[in-house]
C-alpha cells in the first residue's frame, strides 16, 4: 500500500485505505475502525489532507451525479466528483463552476473542506458561498443534511472544516451560466506593486477574474513587477464546440528532478524570461478555459519538478492596509535567494466566507512556492510567519506544512468554537499539529 | 445499429460494474433509453439518478441475480417484456476471484464460472431471438485480456474469460449476415472496484477513457476491442511466446 500523499510530497500515517465506490460502503467502514479522514485527489500541499492514523477513506471514486436542472444550473453530485469531471459535463451545456481554483483535479468534497477560492473572489466569494446543501455522514452513522439555513452551525464548521467534521457524501452547487467556453483575457505587464494595486481596483467592477504573477526575485526599483491577468467569459460562442476543440495534450513529469535543478540562478532566469516574454504593456487574447484557469494541469505531476524533497507553499492574507508588510515580505524573499516560480498575488474582496475556518477575507493574498530545503526553508518561513502574525494575517491551511499552533490559533479565532463540531473519530496530521497548546 | 433520428435503446447487464456504468453515462449524454440490470437495488437507484441527470431520456432498472444461468435467463426474459427493440446489449457481469483461494474452494470456483460464463451465455442466448428478429443491434460481451492465454497468477479467471471469447467469436461468425454485430471487449487493468485491491500501476486505465473506446467500437461495429489499445500488442507477444518460455514466466 502506498501511503496517501499531499501535493507537496508529505505522506499520510494511515494504516488502512478504503476506496469508496458507493455511499453505502462508508457506513460499514465507519464501524470497523477508530480513526478516519476522507482523502480526495491530494492537491492540498501540506498535511491537511493526510490521516494521522486509522483509515483513509479514498473518496474520488464516489463521483456520481444526483440531479441537474439545466434551466437553473443547480447541480447535485457525490463528493468525490472532480471539477475536471464536472466541467466535462457542464461546460458543453453552457454552465461553469462559480469558483474555480488553479487546478481542476480537486474533488467537490475537497473544494468545500478547504473552502477554496479563485480569481473571482472579488465577485463571487468562496466556493462555499455557492453550496446550497450538503450531506454529512458522522462516524456514529448519523447523516445530517446541512445548508446555510439548516443545521447552519454544522454547515459553517464543515465549509472550510478540513474534513474534520465527518464525511461529506454529496453536495448541491449553484453553477453560473456561460455563453462561451472561451475567456476574453488581458495580460498587463506591471512595473511594481503600486501598479498592481491600481489595476486590481480598476478591474474589480468590470472583470470577473483577476490576479497577478509577481517576479519575486526582482529587487530595488523592480520590486513587485509582474504580469497582471484579467478575464471575462466571452459573451457569445458555442460552448460545446469550443470545449471539444480545446487541446487535449498533456505531458507528464515522469520522475523526480534532481534537487539541484532549482537554484537561485535558474529561478531568477525563469522569472526574467517569464516577465520579459511580453513586450507590450497590454496583450489581449481569447483563451480556452483550460489555458486560462488550469495552465499547470497540462503538466501531470509537475510537483515532481521540485525533486525528492518536495515543495512547500506559503499563502497568506493581509488586510488592505498592510501594504507596507507586503513590501517587506517581498524584500525578505528576494534577499533569501529562495525565490519561487509561482508567486501569485490577488486581492480578496469583501464577500464574507461562510466557514468558521475559511481562509479568504478582504485583503491581499500572496501565494509562493519553494523547494523544500529543510532548515533553510524553515528559517525563511519563520521570518515570514512573524510578519504575518504581527500584522494580524493568516495562512491557508490547504497550503501549509509548518505553521505554529500560535499562528493558526491567532489567525483563526473561531477555531475553538469549530472544534466543538469535529467528529470525535476524525483527525488529520494538520489538526494534530496546530491544535496543540 | 444506432439510428440517427431516435434515441438509442441500450440494455446493460451487470450495470454496477465500473466500466459498464461509465458506458451507460456516455449513452445517457446521448439521451439514450437505458435499461440497467444488476443485483443491488440501492446501487441501481443511485446510478439511475446519475444517468437521468446526464440526460438519459429513459432509465429503467431491473433487480436481478446474475449469479446463475437461471437467474440470468429470468432477468433477460423480463427485459424482453419491457423493450420492443434494442440497439445495444452489453453484458458486463463478472468477478475476478483470487486464484489461490479458487484452487482450494470448489464452490467459489463453480460460482466464478456461473457468474463469468454460464450467466453471460444464458443472457446472450435468451436475447438472441429478439436481435435476430429485428435484424439489427450490437451484442457486446466483456471478456478480458486474461482470456487470451492462461497465466500462472490468474488462470482460473482467464479460463472463464477464454470461454466468453470463444463463444463471442463463434457467434459473430454465425451471425455474419444477420445484421447483428457481436463485439468482444478485452480490457486490460482498469481502475474500478473490481481491481481496487490491486496496486494501481502505470498500466491501470481510467474507466471513463475505456468507456469512450467501447462506445466507439460499438458504433463502428468492431469485432474485438483491446482497451487500452496497447494490450493488443502486449497480448500478441504473450500469445506467441513458445510454451517452454511462457511456462517459466510466473506473472
Amino acid at each position: 500500500m502506498n501511503p496517501t500523499q499531499s501535493w507537496g510530497g508529505m505522506q499520510g500515517h494511515e494504516s488502512r485505505q478504503e476506496p469508496i465506490f458507493w455511499q453505502q460502503d462508508i457506513h460499514a467502514i465507519l464501524k470497523r475502525d477508530q480513526r478516519f479522514l476522507a482523502y480526495g485527489l491530494g492537491r492540498s500541499y501540506g498535511d491537511s489532507c493526510l490521516p494521522s492514523e486509522g483509515t483513509a477513506l479514498l473518496l474520488s471514486p464516489l463521483n456520481k451525479l444526483r440531479s441537474f436542472d439545466e434551466k437553473t444550473g443547480l447541480i447535485s453530485a457525490e463528493a468525490g466528483l472532480s471539477l475536471a469531471e464536472l466541467l466535462d459535463f457542464i461546460v458543453p451545456l453552457g454552465w461553469f463552476v462559480p469558483v474555480s481554483p488553479g487546478t481542476k483535479y480537486v474533488t467537490l468534497g475537497g473544494a468545500i473542506a478547504n473552502d477554496i477560492h479563485g480569481k473571482n473572489h472579488h465577485k463571487r466569494g468562496t466556493f462555499g458561498c455557492h453550496i446550497t446543501e450538503m450531506e454529512l455522514l458522522r462516524s456514529n452513522g448519523e447523516t445530517i443534511l446541512c445548508s446555510p439555513t439548516r443545521e447552519k452551525e454544522l454547515f459553517a464548521a464543515t465549509v472550510g472544516g478540513l474534513g474534520l467534521t465527518g464525511v461529506i457524501t454529496w453536495c448541491t452547487l449553484q453553477l453560473i451560466p456561460i455563453q462561451s467556453a472561451l475567456v476574453d483575457s488581458e495580460t498587463i505587464k506591471t512595473t511594481g506593486l503600486d501598479d498592481f494595486f491600481a489595476l486590481e481596483d480598476a478591474s474589480a467592477q468590470d472583470w470577473e477574474y483577476s490576479m497577478s504573477w509577481i517576479d519575486c526575485m526582482a529587487q530595488g526599483s523592480r520590486r513587485g513587477r509582474g504580469i497582471f491577468y484579467r478575464g471575462n467569459h466571452a459573451q457569445t460562442g458555442r460552448p460545446a464546440e469550443e470545449y471539444a476543440a480545446q487541446a487535449k495534450w498533456k505531458v507528464s513529469v515522469p520522475i523526480q528532478a534532481p534537487s539541484w535543478v532549482l537554484n537561485k540562478w535558474s529561478i531568477r532566469a525563469f522569472n526574467e524570461v517569464y516577465y520579459q516574454q511580453q513586450q507590450s504593456r497590454v496583450k489581449k487574447g481569447r483563451m480556452p478555459i483550460d489555458s486560462f484557469f488550469y495552465p499547470l494541469d497540462k503538466i501531470l505531476h509537475w510537483n515532481r519538478f521540485y525533486g525528492q524533497r518536495g515543495l512547500l507553499q506559503y499563502q497568506f492574507v493581509l488586510s488592505l492596509d498592510r501594504r507596507q508588510e507586503l513590501n517587506q515580505i517581498f524584500d525578505i524573499i528576494a534577499k533569501s535567494g529562495m525565490g519561487s516560480f509561482l508567486a501569485v498575488l490577488k486581492k480578496f474582496g469583501d464577500i464574507r466566507s461562510p466557514g468558521m475556518l475559511s481562509f479568504p477575507r478582504e485583503g491581499y493574498t500572496l501565494t509562493l512556492d519553494f523547494q523544500n530545503q529543510g532548515q533553510k526553508s524553515q528559517s525563511l518561513f519563520r521570518q515570514l510567519d512573524a510578519i504575518v502574525l504581527s500584522a494580524g494575517g493568516r495562512l491557508y491551511p490547504a497550503k501549509d506544512a509548518m505553521m505554529s499552533p500560535e499562528l493558526f490559533q491567532n489567525g483563526y479565532p473561531l477555531w475553538r468554537e469549530f472544534s466543538r463540531y469535529i467528529d470525535p473519530k476524525f483527525t488529520s496530521l494538520f489538526w494534530n499539529r496546530v491544535s496543540r497548546g | 445499429m444506432v439510428e440517427a433520428h431516435k434515441d438509442p435503446v441500450v440494455a446493460i447487464f451487470g450495470a454496477s460494474s465500473g466500466m459498464a456504468f461509465a458506458v451507460a453515462q456516455i449513452y445517457a449524454q446521448k439521451h439514450a433509453r437505458l435499461f440497467l440490470i444488476a443485483r443491488d437495488k440501492q446501487k441501481l437507484s443511485q446510478m439511475e439518478r446519475d444517468l437521468r441527470a446526464r440526460g438519459a431520456s429513459e432509465v429503467q432498472t431491473l433487480v436481478a441475480d446474475l449469479g446463475s444461468a437461471s437467474g440470468a435467463r429470468a432477468a433477460t426474459e423480463l427485459l424482453r417484456q419491457r423493450v420492443p427493440e434494442l440497439d445495444v446489449v452489453l453484458i458486463a457481469s463478472g468477478v475476478l476471484g483470487d486464484t489461490d483461494q479458487l484452487l482450494n474452494d470448489a464452490q467459489a470456483c463453480e460460482q466464478l464460472f456461473n457468474v463469468n460464463v454460464q450467466a453471460p451465455l444464458a443472457i446472450s442466448n435468451t436475447i438472441l431471438p429478439l436481435l435476430l428478429q429485428q435484424k439489427k443491434g450490437v451484442l457486446a460481451l466483456f471478456s478480458s485480456v486474461a482470456g487470451d492465454r492462461g497465466r500462472a497468477s490468474n488462470f482460473i479467471y482467464g479460463a472463464s474469460k477464454a470461454a466468453v471469447t470463444a463463444y463471442a467469436s463463434g457467434l459473430r461468425a454465425r451471425l455474419r449476415d444477420s445484421g447483428v454485430q457481436v463485439l468482444t471487449i478485452k480490457p486490460g487493468i482498469v481502475a474500478t472496484a473490481m481491481t481496487a485491491h490491486l496496486p494501481r500501476g502505470p498500466l491501470s486505465a481510467n474507466p471513463n477513457a475505456v468507456a469512450r473506446r467501447i462506445v466507439k467500437a460499438i458504433e463502428q461495429r468492431a469485432d474485438t476491442l483491446y482497451v487500452p489499445g496497447f494490450w493488443r500488442w502486449v497480448m500478441f507477444v504473450i500469445t506467441h511466446l513458445p510454451e517452454f518460455i511462457f511456462k517459466r514466466l510466473r506473472f
